[in-house]
């Protein structure tokens, strides 16, 4: 049971940092991406393949992860976020398709829908994280290693830039901002972030296969992001903590695999407009922001 | 600032053309003219949301056609909106702080590897944004939403977003358009504070008794084109200029 519970907080700590990372976009510049869960399997099959075929360790896979995370947000953000208004969903969501083509065919790589296994723990200060005790510490302790930079950046001018080119691009620009560089920088750290979840969770399950990072998985992060409140730092960790805990809580119900997987689904749909309408900021959100400055 | 030549066309309506004026340094110059004249177009040429068809826009020696809004700004032209575009959602010195230099802050790098120099930075932008806020005004209400003020308050916000910038020309887009005899009172000394301090002013403005009491020089535009330039008193009297404006 301990063990169990283990798993379901390194679980927690691994989407915290996913669905944190998309509250840089989703809620505090209000930049909507789909591609979340293709940054999340970029960083796993980046950190995988590093470790498999390069050799490397656990924080060297985590800085190619994030390397190459940020690099492909780069390029779809780079001639996307130059036009203004949602054009972005509509890139994000081709980026999505595309990176999860690539992991299903590009088989000399990725080995297509068999996955990648024996992917190996990881060795940190010299000790082996091999078992899910040991792995909470070092989920949960990147959770608040992302929770911290994400506070930096959000409570800072650089924040104040971003909620402002969130409100109203023009007078952002006239006030001297600019406006593309600005969502270029947030889309490229957003994702950085997004990938060390993804390396954290290859590094964890030890196998790793295309499924994982479908267009399900995308809008799965979103929810949690809405679920716990956009714009409030500790609402993905309340997200998580919540939305993670339906799958387990249905396993205690005698409730078939054929069924209880459509369940979940349905389950997800049903709180997401559950809360559209009784609660949009989410549980944690504010109907107002603060009112400090 | 010299505007020279200037054009602009939407599909097959010439919004401006070859219109060429001067911003005479540290005075008011009125912008006016019939609805659909091209002012607004002519300030967004200069601030650079809109692209020219041709002419120069040129301020200290430097081209201003060409650049970003941002780029701009930093060469010291800065702009207000008709409809004023505040940050609603925002507290009122947060809207100031916005129009604050503060290069560090908003550096991910400096954040993350001069964490010392970013505090010493916004406290600089904090206690610069309240003293504009004071200069407005408005330091009672630093810690309110900016959707929360009086419109003639947003008004005066709008105006000390820019005036925090340590821009030199301020291109104010109707000023007083809205409000009333009591309010005008509130925003019409300000306009001129500006030009106290050392600021040049073009504003566009519909109010003919405004231009002749504020403007130092006139410019009149109609169909794109400047059809006049001159002091405020002549221009506001001459009757051609007038049946222009108001149509009789």
């Amino acid at each position: 049971m301990l063990a169990y519970i283990a798993h379901y907080l390194v679980m927690v700590g691994i989407y915290t940092i996913l669905a944190t990372s998309l509250n840089l976009l989703v809620g505090y510049s209000g930049i909507f991406s789909l591609a979340h869960a293709a940054i999340y399997g970029i960083g796993a099959y980046a950190s995988a393949l590093a470790a498999l075929q390069l050799g490397l360790g656990f924080w060297g896979g985590l800085l190619v992860a994030a390397v190459v995370g940020a690099f492909a947000a780069a390029l779809v953000a780079i001639p996307s976020l130059r036009v203004a208004g949602d054009y972005y969903i509509v890139a994000s969501f081709g980026l999505q398709v595309v990176i999860l083509t690539v992991f299903i065919n590009w088989t000399s790589l990725t080995n297509g829908h068999a996955g990648l296994p024996g992917i190996p723990r990881p060795r940190v200060f010299g000790l082996v994280v091999d078992d899910p005790f040991k792995y909470v510490v070092l989920s949960l302790a990147l959770a608040a290693l992302t929770y911290l930079v994400c506070r930096r950046l959000t409570a800072s001018a650089f924040g104040r830039t971003l909620r402002a080119v969130r409100e109203d691009e023009i007078a952002a620009a006239a006030t001297g901002k600019n406006v593309v560089a600005v969502k270029i920088a947030i889309t490229t750290i957003s994702s950085a972030l997004g990938a060390l979840a993804g390396s954290l969770y290859a590094h964890y399950i030890t196998y790793i296969n295309p499924t994982s990072f479908s267009l399900d998985e995308s809008i799965f992060i979103t929810s949690l992001v809405i679920l716990g409140g956009t714009e409030r730092l500790a609402g993905p960790l309340v997200g998580s903590l919540i939305l993670l805990a339906v799958p387990e809580a249905l396993k205690f119900l005698a409730i078939p695999d054929t069924v209880a997987a459509p369940m979940r689904q349905i389950l997800y749909g049903a709180l997401l407009i559950v809360f559209m309408f009784v609660r949009p900021e989410g549980i944690l959100g504010r109907a107002r922001p603060r009112r400090a400055a | 600032m010299t505007v020279q030549g200037v054009s602009r066309a939407f599909g097959g309506i010439q919004a401006v053309e070859a219109c060429t004026f001067e911003v005479a340094p540290r005075l008011i110059t009125g912008l006016i003219g019939p609805n659909g004249a091209g002012k607004t177009t002519v300030f967004n040429l200069i601030t650079g949301f809109l692209r020219a068809d041709g002419g120069s826009i040129r301020f200290k020696g430097e081209e201003l056609l060409g650049l970003a809004p941002h780029e701009v700004e930093a060469r010291g032209v800065v702009r207000t909106f008709q409809h004023l575009r505040l940050w609603g959602k925002m507290t009122v010195l947060e809207n100031v702080l916005l129009g604050c230099r503060t290069p560090l802050g908003e550096s991910v790098v400096s954040l993350f590897l001069r964490p010392a120099r970013v505090r010493e930075e916004e406290a600089t932008a904090r206690r610069r944004a309240l003293e504009v806020l004071e200069f407005f005004g408005l330091a009672g209400r630093a810690h309110e939403l900016a959707e929360d003020l009086a419109y003639p308050e947003q008004k005066l916000l709008s105006m000390a977003r820019i005036f925090a910038t340590d821009a030199e020309v301020f291109l104010l887009d109707e000023p007083t358009s809205g409000l009333d005899a009591d309010s005008l009172q509130r925003i019409v000394p300000m306009v001129r504070r500006l030009v106290e301090h050392g600021k040049t002013v073009l504003l566009i403005e519909h109010n003919m008794e405004l231009i002749a009491q504020l403007s130092d020089e006139v410019v009149f535009l109609h169909q794109g084109r400047v059809m006049a330039r001159g002091r405020a008193e002549q221009i506001t009297r001459d009757p051609a200029l007038t049946e222009i404006y108001f149509g009789v």
